[in-house]
């Protein structure tokens, strides 16, 4: 318990918090920089402050909630903090202080234009991240979601070039037409049906849709989220990466991406509810795709040169674990799929944090050019080889876990098709990383004529430590979760277990 | 039976008496201050008729004492009501903004002039909404009509001479058209009072003459609503207009025709079951989906944005067409709803863009690069309005698509949901066209130094677009507004 505000304050400040933040981010502008990154990072602190305060009434079973504002008649726009919704705040919130770091010193060694914009923005996207983590019902999730994809769309058109643009457009195209054109017809259709949109346990469709509805529906859901970019709604994904890289970082690896899956698990076990699923199995579907992307992806990424390309590739690979975690619909798989969002974004972000440290000191953004690099770059390849670790799922790393319990609910389920595909996308992993480590710890440099303008950059050596700090700091914290897995564990085990 | 209220007279007449009065003052700033003495004063009075309809049902007036059907007779329901503080509200928001608008937009000796028009276009409107005699109805159809003629062709184009002309050809057929209408009606009733026409109508519903007078009425108003393919002579009217006219015609004149095109289906035909005896349901929806889809298409390739939005204009009425063609009490509210709320939008929008006009003399979509840099505030109350175009939530646009959607699914329409919303996608490419201009791209070398915008027109712009946020987030009071219209409308009052 929170000694100094009641839950529902509480709750309302940590949405507040970030706009509050941005406001000042906002004031002191371009003329105060040192100030500016000051308020920026202290706002992320006192944000994580916050959420995590509400932790351990979550795990005690409290459900605290608050309702902002009556929208439409009898629909409000409500908060309520549930545990799933509670793994996926603590863990944009907490990467958001490490991410602030990282992108002092990446934008300002990079010298980056309208660098307030880019942090007002970003205060915009967390505070919908945290809005989707604790939204009471689909409403409150749609109306956030949708303010998510608008404010993270200047900061893929950043840089304001034409890749950038068109991007951008991708971006805004895939993510919009998929949330105007399927997920509120969804919601609509289930306020229609059912008369809520409360996200209740056991989910509130049970005994209203049948047969052919309950599949249109759930379709309607599914595709519906774009931002789980489960393919053939992936797009938007890869084309976000023109964005200045702590932006791929903490958004298109972790507070995004993870709104997306995040409201993939919340909508199947709240709005559908498992029994409904699985007496149904109108969800079957679902695990073909998830498997197809998982697959797919992997072997897209496996041809990508451009390490940010392939990242992004990896990450609609990780996302649809998620997804697949919660289709099988055992209880012990659904609270790996919670625990897979803590482990990917721990080791996502690293990654991406370890790409941006090379185009920051290096100014290298292809697989082929990494030749010999670890040896100038020690810190930030030892980094990334911990990320890519957890990507495989190899031990003492955080993937790990999370894919022996998705595993286990393969298991259990008999479900021989998801065992393949962990194992075939374990092997696919290897496949794409392994090559990226070795040419980077044992491969000499060698000089090729493509390579010539990047030479004067040949004398590099780390990059600022902001950066650095970073990377090891998300880099250590995938061993740790691996060894303490206590908290999203016993959240992701809170979601099924009432 | 109700008392006589003299507000609604006033309303009317106080407005009518003040637009001669500027005329013979001849001075363009106390012209000004008369126009804006007299909108704010409608705007309060139309508030204070708004509470007292609300908690009696309905406001009367017997003009001369003369009880209805003889005499003329004004009342004022929830419908009315609602479409009144439309009208009363874009007029009170407009006028401050007009002052600097129409200074620079309008040759100065003819400024009185164009407040003049103004006023008695407001009066007409005004009128519009409380009249309850068919004919009156014409009379005033016909003042704010010849008054917008005047005041389209004042704009600084001289292509705004031919919109004008346009729209007096069309404008004309349509209200000719209304007059046939009601004289066919007045030929088998011998009543021109709505509501006594309501009365009688059953009895005379099957006949030829009355099939023909329904026809009529359709055709002449829906030419006045630039319904879909009545729709010719508006993109060129506002986008030739002084900006002043085209924000306050935009968000006035097309709703109060919806409006009597509401009169007409459900009071005077209101016993008559219109929707299942004449095939009504379909020629709207269709001439509504067309009007959805493709002006939204139109408005994708435009390169002037006064045209781009008057495009965009002419698909948002095909949405409150289609909110109406449904005829149930949800998808009437969903049409009613989205008058009001568009209103706002397309306010806020044409004010953007009259404000960009004052400051740069910029209409086309070349001339606005980076505009988002040099006029950031005026930007952003011009994206609100965008993402409400497009419906996105926190937006009053969200509010309208809500209520068209949830009526189209409770008819069991399910494919008309899924175009709604496929049509509101278009919304998202138009406007995402302006928004990559104004702040991807680097303003050109030589652009023509920005005159520093008055607070007189970005104040009112930002009102309106606050208030969009505020109706789109906290709209139960427009939503049961709505719905209450809607139920009067279905007589289940």
């Amino acid at each position: 318990m929170n000694p100094f505000l009641s839950q529902a304050a509480t709750i309302q400040l940590a949405l507040i918090l970030p706009l509050m933040g941005g406001i000042l981010v906002w004031i002191l502008g371009e003329r105060h920089r040192n100030l500016r990154e000051a308020a920026s990072l202290l706002t992320a602190i006192c944000e994580f402050i916050v959420v995590a305060s509400l932790t351990k009434d979550v795990l005690a079973g409290a459900r605290p909630s608050v309702d902002f504002f009556e929208m439409l008649p009898g629909l409000y726009v409500t908060l309520t903090v549930e545990p799933l919704g509670q793994l996926f705040a603590l863990i944009a919130s907490g990467l958001w202080i490490v991410n602030t770091v990282y992108s002092i010193g990446y934008m300002r060694k990079n010298n980056e234009q309208n660098q307030t914009r880019f942090y007002i923005c970003f205060t915009l996207a967390i505070s919908s991240s945290v809005g989707i983590a604790f939204s009471g019902n689909i409403l409150t999730l749609f109306v956030f979601y949708e303010i998510l994809t608008l404010s993270t769309y200047p900061l893929v058109t950043h840089s304001g070039t034409v890749d950038a643009v068109r991007g951008g457009r991708i971006y805004l195209g895939v993510l919009m037409s998929t949330s105007i054109g399927f997920l509120f017809l969804a919601m609509l259709w289930t306020y229609n049906i059912t008369g809520t949109l409360d996200f209740q346990n056991g989910g509130i469709l049970g005994g209203q849709v049948h047969g052919a509805e309950l599949g249109v529906l759930l379709f309607l859901f599914m595709f519906g989220i774009g931002k789980a970019a489960m393919m053939p709604a992936h797009r938007w994904l890869p084309a976000a990466m023109v964005a200045p890289t702590p932006v791929s970082a903490l958004l298109h690896a972790v507070a995004v991406v993870k709104a997306g899956v995040f409201s993939v698990v919340k909508v199947i076990v709240y709005v559908f509810g498992i029994d409904l699923l699985v007496e149904s199995s109108a969800d079957d579907w679902l695990l073909f795709i998830a498997a197809f992307t998982i697959i797919a992806a992997s072997i897209v990424a496996l041809r990508q040169d451009n390490l940010k390309r392939r990242l992004a590739y990896s990450t609609i690979s990780q996302l649809s674990y998620v997804i697949l975690g919660a289709a099988i619909l055992a209880p012990i798989s659904i609270a790996g799929a919670a625990m897979h969002m803590a482990a990917h974004a721990f080791g996502k972000i690293t990654l991406f944090f370890a790409a941006g440290s090379i185009y920051t000191a290096a100014h290298k953004t292809e697989v082929s050019q990494l030749d010999g690099i670890g040896k100038r770059m020690p810190y930030t390849m030892i980094a990334f080889s911990i990320g890519a670790l957890s990507m495989i799922g190899l031990p003492p790393t955080a993937g790990f876990i999370s894919k022996w319990y998705i595993l286990s609910g393969a298991l259990e389920t008999s479900n021989a098709l998801v065992i393949l595909v962990i194992i075939g996308s374990t092997l696919l992993n290897a496949g794409y990383f392994l090559p990226i480590i070795y040419r980077a710890f044992f491969k000499e440099q060698k000089l090729r004529a493509k390579d010539e303008p990047y030479q004067k950059y040949d004398n590099h050596g780390e990059s600022p430590w902001p950066v650095v700090a970073a990377l090891c700091f998300t880099a250590l914290g995938t061993i740790a979760l691996f060894f303490f897995p206590d908290v999203p564990l016993a959240l992701g085990q809170a979601l099924v277990g009432d | 039976m109700l008392t006589s209220d003299p507000w609604l007279i006033l309303l009317i007449v106080v407005p009518l008496m003040s637009a001669p009065v500027c005329v013979l003052i001849r001075n363009a700033t106390a012209a000004w201050v008369v126009a804006m003495a007299v909108s704010w004063a409608v705007f309060a009075v139309s508030l204070k008729l708004l509470f007292k309809v609300l908690a009696q049902g309905e406001v009367i007036y017997r003009i001369g004492g003369w009880d209805a059907p003889w005499g003329i007779e004004y009342k004022l329901d929830i419908l009315g009501a609602f479409v009144l503080i439309i009208v009363a509200t874009v007029g009170a928001v407009v006028m401050p903004y007009a002052k600097k608008s129409v200074e620079s937009e309008v040759p100065k000796e003819r400024i009185y002039l164009f407040y003049t028009m103004l006023l008695l276009c407001l009066t007409g409107l005004l009128g519009i909404a409380v009249t309850g005699d068919a004919f009156n109805l014409f009379v005033f159809l016909e003042i704010s009509s010849l008054s917008s003629y005047v005041l389209i062709s004042l704009g600084r184009d001289r292509r705004a001479l031919t919109a004008a002309y346009r729209y007096l050809i069309m404008g004309t057929i349509g209200a000719t058209f209304y007059i046939i209408g009601v004289g066919l009606m007045y030929q088998m009733t011998g009543s021109l009072n709505i509501a006594d026409l309501s009365t009688i109508m059953p009895a005379v519903a099957d006949t030829r003459t009355v099939l023909a007078a329904m026809a009529f009425l359709t055709v002449g108003i829906s030419l006045k609503l630039a319904l879909f393919p009545l729709h010719t002579w508006l993109p060129n009217a506002y986008t030739f207009s002084p900006s002043v006219v085209t924000v306050f015609l935009a968000a006035t004149a097309t709703k109060v025709s919806l409006y009597i095109l509401l009169r007409i289906f459900f009071t005077i035909f209101g016993e008559v079951d219109l929707f299942s005896t004449f095939p009504i349901q379909p020629i709207l929806m269709s001439m509504a989906l067309a009007a959805m889809f493709l002006a939204s298409l139109s408005a994708i390739w435009q390169e002037n944005i006064k045209r781009m939005m008057a495009y965009s204009s002419i698909a948002q009425i095909g949405y409150m067409v289609l909110g109406v063609a449904l005829a149930t009490e949800s998808g009437l509210a969903g049409g009613i709803i989205h008058m009001f709320n568009h209103a706002l939008i397309k306010g806020t929008a044409f004010m953007a863009i009259g404000a960009i006009i004052y400051s740069t003399g910029a209409v086309t979509l070349q001339d606005l690069e980076g505009i988002g840099k040099r006029m950031p505030l005026l930007m952003a109350a011009f994206i609100v309005a965008g993402l409400g175009l497009i419906g996105v939530p926190l937006t009053a646009g969200f509010i309208s698509k809500w209520q068209l959607v949830t009526a189209t699914l409770e008819a069991d329409m399910w494919p008309l949901a899924a175009l709604i919303l496929l049509s509101s996608l278009f919304a998202v490419i138009y406007v995402w066209r302006i928004f990559e201009v104004a702040y991807l791209r680097q303003p050109a070398i030589g652009h023509k130094a920005t005159k520093p915008l008055p607070l007189s027109m970005l104040i009112p712009t930002w009102a309106l677009a606050l208030a969009s946020v505020y109706f789109g987030t906290h709209a139960t009071f427009t939503i049961d507004l709505a719905h209450m219209a809607a139920r009067q409308l279905m007589g289940g009052l």
